[in-house]
């Protein structure tokens, strides 16, 4: 058995309803870390920002699952509505920290802070067009939706790169980390435009 | 002792208030010394007397204000310089006074300290990023270190320097900023009372990641104008440059005045969070110059503030 079939192998053993029931653990992790001081002097930007890292992780990780079987012949398409779910999942709680805990009740700021704050622009920009993934994201809307509900979900690049600028945008100075998920991200959706030559390079 | 008590207050008005503000740290201090086991304050260390310049708010434990910090040459997170800064050597020290000064040199740290008389400053601190706390600083007032250094006629402006040593700073390594870290003031601004250099924080000698050993506290400023582990202290005729203006200009000014009114471009600075508070802390308003307007909106009468940022 190669490498390949046994990482298969290995997936095919995860049902994707696992996903599911392991989903909110690291958030429970987080927000009880965030309740008992293990996150820190300020846990409400330590919330916001592990639920927003591991959200962007998450949208990187859907984005991923084509090239891997196109290119590696590992193959995650069952479980890639389930990681997608988990993401927007993660996305409205990171959302619902800032509404919630962040600007808590601060309905001004909040309305001009979506409106005035490229960056929370961004974000909230992200977070609309996943919505409509989300609520498509159960059997029934795939079988009514047909070949539309593949075009629909092709919102998710612009999603996750509105998702990645957010990121780049907030940080203070020239920082690496939000450039390293740019780039995989751009990285991500280039090898579907050019698949030929990704492949090579891949293999090289 | 340059402008030194120029308030009304006298010494009877302020011993009882500086007294009850001891018992309160002490009680903070040992809350400290229970969760994270770290040394409580004024048990042992410094010796500074009150100061009128105080604030009554309740201090952030020695905890919180050891461990979430900004100071980008030991990284962009805010643990790393609690993680990071032991690696730095302040032994031996010296602080390099030069430009518009009658008695330019390298001045050593212990000498430095000789002449001066240290004061614990409880002042509110606001970051630029919409956090706040409040630090029972130890120092002594930037004035009394350059009257000593003899500041000429025509000098206008104070620019600061950071030490630059990557091997021991490795948030150095990346070109985060440009390095090292530069800072500066109007001369003004830097002769005012509240302006410190302070060398100690809750009655001990200040932690590395606090900028040890020795660092500007202007709290009527956004956190970042107080630049950290000082090497060096020119006295010019023109505006310096500083760090966070060279690196975005629109969004950092040469003042950089705590301002309500006038937002960061891409956040409010209409509210601030202080540190320490849980994850159910609520934003409260922030104040114009931090609450410090009474001492110095003087110093900025006649000009735009939304123009001078
Ligand atoms: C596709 C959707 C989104 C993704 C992938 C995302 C991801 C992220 C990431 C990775 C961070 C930085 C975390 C860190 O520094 O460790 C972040 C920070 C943040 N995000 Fe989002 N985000 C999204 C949507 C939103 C929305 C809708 C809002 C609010 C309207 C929002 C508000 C914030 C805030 C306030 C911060 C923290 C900024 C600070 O440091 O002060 N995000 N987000």
């Amino acid at each position: 058995m190669s490498v390949t079939d046994r990482i298969n192998a290995a997936i095919r053993a995860v049902p994707p309803r696992l996903l599911y029931i392991v989903a909110p653990l690291p958030a429970a992790w987080w927000l009880y870390l965030g309740l008992t001081g293990g996150l820190g002097p300020e846990p409400i930007k330590a919330l916001e920002h592990e639920l927003g890292k591991f959200a962007l992780q998450l949208l990187i990780a859907g984005l991923a699952v084509t090239p891997l079987r196109r290119h590696l012949g590992i193959n995650l398409m069952k479980h890639r509505r389930a990681i997608g779910v988990v993401a927007f999942f993660y996305v409205l709680l990171h959302l619902l920290v800032w509404l919630g805990l962040d600007m808590a009740g601060l309905w001004g700021q909040i309305a001009a802070d979506i409106v005035k704050r490229p960056y929370i622009a961004l974000g909230m920009a992200g977070f609309v067009l996943l919505i409509p993934l989300a609520a498509t994201s159960n059997a029934l809307a795939v079988r009514k939706l047909g070949v539309r509900w593949r075009k629909l979900h092709r919102l998710v690049y612009p999603a996750v790169l509105l998702g990645g600028l957010h990121y780049v945008w907030l940080v203070k100075g020239l920082q690496l980390e939000p450039l390293l998920y740019m780039a995989a991200i751009l990285g991500l959706l280039a090898v579907r435009v050019i698949p030929r030559p990704a492949r090579t390079a891949l293999r090289a | 002792m340059a402008g030194r008590w120029k308030n009304d207050l006298n010494w009877s008005d302020v011993t009882p208030k500086a007294a009850f503000l001891n018992r309160r740290q002490l009680i903070a201090g040992t809350a400290s010394l229970v969760a994270g086991g770290i040394a409580g304050p004024a048990l042992a260390g410094l010796d500074a007397r009150p100061s009128a310049y105080s604030t009554d708010e309740a201090p952030n434990s020695f905890e919180d204000i050891t461990s979430y910090n900004n100071f980008y040459e030991f990284g962009s997170g805010k643990s790393d310089p609690a993680d990071y800064s032991d690696a730095l050597t302040i032994d031996p020290w010296s602080v390099k006074i030069d430009g518009m000064v009658d008695r330019p040199g390298d001045y050593a740290f212990d000498d430095i300290l000789k002449d001066v008389t240290l004061e614990e400053r409880i002042y509110r601190l606001r970051c630029v990023e919409a956090w706040s706390m409040v630090v029972p600083w130890i120092g002594f007032e930037l004035a009394d270190l350059l009257g000593r250094a003899g500041v000429q006629p025509g000098a206008k402006y104070v620019a600061f320097e950071t030490l630059l040593r990557p091997e021991e700073m490795r948030g150095q390594r990346r070109p985060i900023l440009e390095w090292p870290y530069r800072e500066g003031l109007r001369l003004d601004e830097a002769m005012h009372p509240l302006t410190i250099l302070a060398t100690g924080l809750y009655g001990e000698a200040i932690p590395k990641q606090n900028g040890a050993p020795l660092r500007l506290v202007v709290p009527w400023k956004y956190g970042f104008k107080s630049i950290k582990s000082i090497v060096r202290i020119s006295l010019m005729d023109r505006e310096p440059p500083t760090s966070w203006n060279m690196a975005n200009a629109r969004e950092y000014g040469f003042y950089s005045n705590v301002n309500p009114e006038v937002d960061h471009p891409r956040w409010s600075q209409a509210t601030e969070r202080k540190v320490g508070g849980g994850l159910f802390a609520k934003r409260v308003p922030t104040r114009m110059f931090n609450g410090y307007g009474e001492e110095v909106a003087g110093l900025y009468r006649g000009m735009d503030l939304t123009e001078a940022y």
